[in-house]
């Protein structure tokens, strides 16, 4: 039975990992492999959530009579009972519903924005906005915008603009909205999966910065540029405590980047050396979670089996 | 058939003294798109009176409180404060007063556009944010990143970093 249970196990590790792994990795990698991780696992839960529910439903009579196959010989071969069945069966549906509440909202949020983006007339590449708030992103469109605050651009001299810009350019040209997509979409279908997304939202981040140096070939450029627009912004807009699941802080005074925000740690990230390619590292976890995949089949062909089985004893 | 316009009630002072405020409205914005300059809410004033030499742009009574038939500088820099407040015109500190310039159709659309965003989804998802929150600790660590960046030998990671 443990190809069942393997992929709900293993996007608990996945999750566990996800934080640690958008730290070491290459941030490009580390994108692309916590995504793919996260759709995939969020597929395999669901696959396997399904034949466990399948599994319970198929010891029903009436199935059995319905299906032209024995139900004493499923009853015999399966030792899931029917309320793991049941709360499988539960679960699915959950996460089916959230996958699409999710699925609509993202598609809309990004017709809207494309819509948007193409009202918007840039001047020298970029979108200035007035108001008083210190404000800058990418919105991504055919093609994206960035746009920037008056009050920010004021605030920043020739090169750390170009250093805020080819930050925002990197989340555009590389489609960043898509991963965020995604791994929203799997970590709807599978809540274990929330760190996943968090630390994709990193890496995201990470990607962009690291683009970003390398077009200005300054780290520490970027760096002081992060750190005073992020100061600028101030504490007035933080992340509903809700999102942060998973992360206990302890109560201590002392400050240690292993509990900081995603800001201090992108600015400490620069301060150091380029983050080197970990090949062995990005292909371990790629193994696993590819056998989550090849669990989810394996389970999938037993159940097929014992139906055929149970077809022949009929 | 030329006279039977419904739109033409007579007696509704409120939705009169609306349409002239928002006559008085577009023409503030007008001037100032029109204006080469920031203007004071003075210079605006100026140029409203003489646009109009006989009085104020539209059905005199409500707006104006002035000497007969003019607008006074307090109904200018309530409007423009208005309009500042929706969003329509951009200000500047002046002195002890503020200069005004127009804001461009595209730059609204965009700061209306995050604020539909923002209300309804989470808009990190879709706006790529160049830096999220910051919780007072992350600031406080934040501050000590760079502090410490601007000392050249500062940044390395401890002792035990550095004995290869």
């Amino acid at each position: 039975m443990w190809p069942l249970y393997l992929p709900l196990v293993i996007p608990a590790l996945a999750g566990i990992a996800a934080r640690p792994l958008a730290a070491r990795l290459e941030p490009r990698h580390a994108s692309w492999l916590l995504t793919i991780a996260a759709v995939a696992l969020a597929a395999c839960s669901m696959a396997a959530l399904a034949l466990l529910a399948a599994y319970a439903a198929a010891q029903a009579p009436f199935l059995a009579s319905a299906g032209g196959y024995s139900a004493q010989v499923i009853r015999h071969g399966d030792p899931i009972p029917v309320a793991v069945g049941a709360a499988a069966a539960l679960a699915l549906t959950g996460g089916a519903v959230a996958v699409a509440v999710m699925f609509r909202n993202r598609a809309r949020a990004l017709a809207e924005s494309y819509r948007r983006a193409a009202g918007l007339r840039p001047e020298d590449g970029i979108v200035v906005v007035p108001g008083p708030g210190i404000e800058a992103y990418a919105l991504p469109g055919m093609p994206g915008r960035i746009v920037v605050s008056g009050r920010l651009l004021d605030c920043l001299d020739d090169r750390r603009r170009a250093a805020l810009i080819a930050h925002e350019q990197a989340h555009l040209a590389s489609r960043h909205h898509l991963f965020a997509a995604a791994t929203r979409l799997a970590a709807a279908a599978n809540p274990l999966l929330i760190p996943v997304l968090r630390a994709v939202d990193y890496t995201l981040e990470r990607w962009a910065d690291e683009h970003a140096a390398a077009v200005t070939s300054d780290r520490k450029l970027v760096a002081r540029t992060i750190g005073q627009v992020a100061l600028l912004a101030g504490t007035a807009r933080r992340r509903p405590a809700g999102l942060a699941l998973g992360i206990v802080r302890p109560g201590t005074s002392r400050v240690s980047l292993a509990w900081a925000g995603p800001v201090p740690r992108r600015v400490a990230a620069l301060l150091t050396a380029p983050p080197r390619r970990q090949m062995l590292l990005l292909t371990v976890c790629a193994l696993i979670v590819l056998s989550a995949v090849v669990a989810a089949l394996l389970a999938a062909g037993d159940l097929h089996a014992l139906i055929e089985l149970a077809q022949g004893a009929h | 058939m030329g006279g039977e316009d419904p739109g033409q009630t007579e007696g509704r002072p409120a939705s009169v003294e609306r349409r002239a405020a928002g006559a008085l409205e577009a023409e503030i914005r007008a001037i100032l798109h029109e204006a080469d300059r920031p203007l004071t809410p003075g210079e605006v004033r100026e140029r409203l009176t003489q646009r109009h030499p006989g009085g104020p742009p539209s059905s005199g009574e409500a707006p104006a409180d002035g000497p007969r038939g003019e607008l006074s500088y307090s109904t200018v820099v309530t409007i423009v404060s208005r309009l500042h407040a929706k969003g329509l015109l951009a200000r500047q500190r002046a002195g002890r007063g503020f200069t005004y310039t127009p804001v461009d159709d595209a730059s609204l659309a965009a700061s209306r556009m995050s604020q539909v965003l923002g209300s309804e989804c989470d808009h990190d998802a879709v706006l790529s944010r160049f830096v999220s929150g910051l919780s007072s600790r992350d600031a406080r660590l934040l501050r000590e990143l760079l502090a410490g960046d601007t000392d050249p030998a500062g940044d390395g990671p401890g002792p035990a970093g550095e004995l290869g």
